[in-house]
């Protein structure tokens, strides 16, 4: 049996504990709304991209540009994204296992992949496993994503795609639903895949196009790609915050209801010295008779 | 036929505008482009520059950044970087850009990449400039 002391120590460790993972929570929670908040901010710029999109795709003949044509299946590029820090329950393992099951199921059968990997727990995560396709790591961009880091990744890739150094672009992410619920997303970057205008329900309009169509497909083309990796950015940023609250919320919890039991226990041992002390008093005066 | 425009701004960052306009006049890629209701459907890339539309007897003027516009029965979409209103502008902010280019493009020779960067934020600067002192 631990002594009063001992269990007094755990009690206040364990409330030193709890102090700090209310903090992060408070704190994931702060960073929550604003990282929702751009994330919905961001939603009409992408729909409308989408709905302009299908719209000129629907009237896309053979001569397709470049970036929507399909090749074949030689070096793919995945693009992982996680976070940079850890505690955040299963956030990190989870988009991560999916980019290794990804890989190595290979059910469209690429030749060999190459991995992107943006934030160090990503990285850390499938150094051991799979270190060998990792070719480039950004870190410390997830927390403060703006336009500009998605157009210099959007940029990268493009260029990297017309120079057929890679026939598909992937992207793994986790989506936000809500500060509970992530799903781990895989969707496919490039090539481009427009919705049909069909699927939208509505007619496609003949546009007059400036300066012509190409050009003007061609300028749209790669700011899909960036508002797409844009998208996925903010997405996992708010997954990660909802995924830390949730986790320190119930980390808050299970400290809770170790404070409890350990309360009890010292109160017990308290009461059972008290007992004992009472025994031996009452025994020695006992004896003394 | 409708006789206002609805005009619809947005940006990765937000939605700026959606409001009911007569006219408007656009930084067309090849030209300024003036739009009135019952335009027929039109898809253009914009250039660097000042987007004013008419409402009532008000105008309204906004810098924009590389983006398009559609037009599409009486709805135009703009999809810009970058788009500020001129009440929003900060005119020191934009004159120290404006310095901080023009500086950096007597420095820089015509080849080096920087230069078509630095003469973008020029533009951006001047058309900024521009913009906030109509208000």
């Amino acid at each position: 049996m631990p002594s009063l002391k001992d269990i007094k120590k755990r009690i206040g460790s364990v409330k030193n504990t709890q102090q700090i993972t209310k903090a992060m929570k408070m704190v994931a929670a702060a960073k929550l709304r604003r990282a929702q908040d751009a994330a919905v901010a961001a939603r009409p710029y992408a729909e409308k991209l989408q709905t302009v999109m299908s719209n000129l795709a629907a009237r896309e003949e053979g001569d397709g540009h470049p970036l929507l044509i399909q090749r074949g299946t030689g070096r793919a590029l995945v693009i992982l994204m996680t976070a940079d820090r850890g505690l955040c329950g299963g956030f990190n393992a989870n988009a991560s296992k999916e980019a290794e099951r990804f890989i190595r199921a290979n059910e469209q059968g690429f030749e060999d992949f190459d991995l992107m990997i943006i934030g160090r727990k990503g990285r850390d995560f499938l150094r051991s496993r799979i270190g060998d396709k990792i070719s480039k790591v950004y870190e410390n961009i997830t927390s403060d994503a703006t336009y500009k880091t998605a157009q210099l990744i959007g940029e990268e890739v493009v260029s990297a795609y017309s120079e057929e150094k890679y026939d598909a672009v992937f992207v793994i992410y986790n989506a936000f639903q809500s500060a509970i619920v992530q799903n781990v997303t895989l969707e496919q970057v490039l090539p481009i895949q427009p919705k049909e205008a069909e699927e939208t329900g509505e007619a496609t309009i003949d546009y007059i196009y400036e300066p012509n169509r190409g050009e003007v497909l061609s300028q749209l083309l790669p700011k899909m790609v960036e508002v797409q990796i844009f998208r996925a950015l903010l997405e996992s940023n708010a997954s990660e915050q909802g995924a830390r609250m949730s986790a320190m919320d119930s980390a808050s919890r299970n400290a809770s209801d170790m404070i409890g039991k350990l309360t009890l226990q010292y109160n017990r041992a308290r009461q059972a010295a008290i007992t004992k002390e009472l025994m031996e008093i009452i025994s020695g005066a006992e004896s003394i008779k | 036929m409708a006789d206002k425009l609805k005009l619809e701004m947005v940006t990765p960052y937000k939605r700026v505008l959606s409001e009911e306009v007569d006219e408007i006049t656009a930084p067309g890629f090849i030209g300024e482009l003036g739009l009135l209701p019952g335009h027929t459907p039109l898809l253009t890339t914009l250039k660097v520059g000042e987007l004013t539309y008419k409402k009532g007897s008000e105008q309204f003027h906004v810098a924009v950044n590389w983006g398009y516009l559609e037009v599409e029965e009486d709805t135009v979409t703009v999809l810009v970087d970058t788009a500020e209103k001129s009440d929003e502008i900060d005119l020191a902010r934009a004159k120290a850009a404006l310095g901080r280019a023009e500086e950096a493009l007597k420095a820089l020779s015509q080849e080096d990449k920087n230069f078509k960067i630095m003469e973008a934020a020029l533009e951006r600067a001047l058309i900024r400039i521009q913009v906030a002192g109509k208000k």
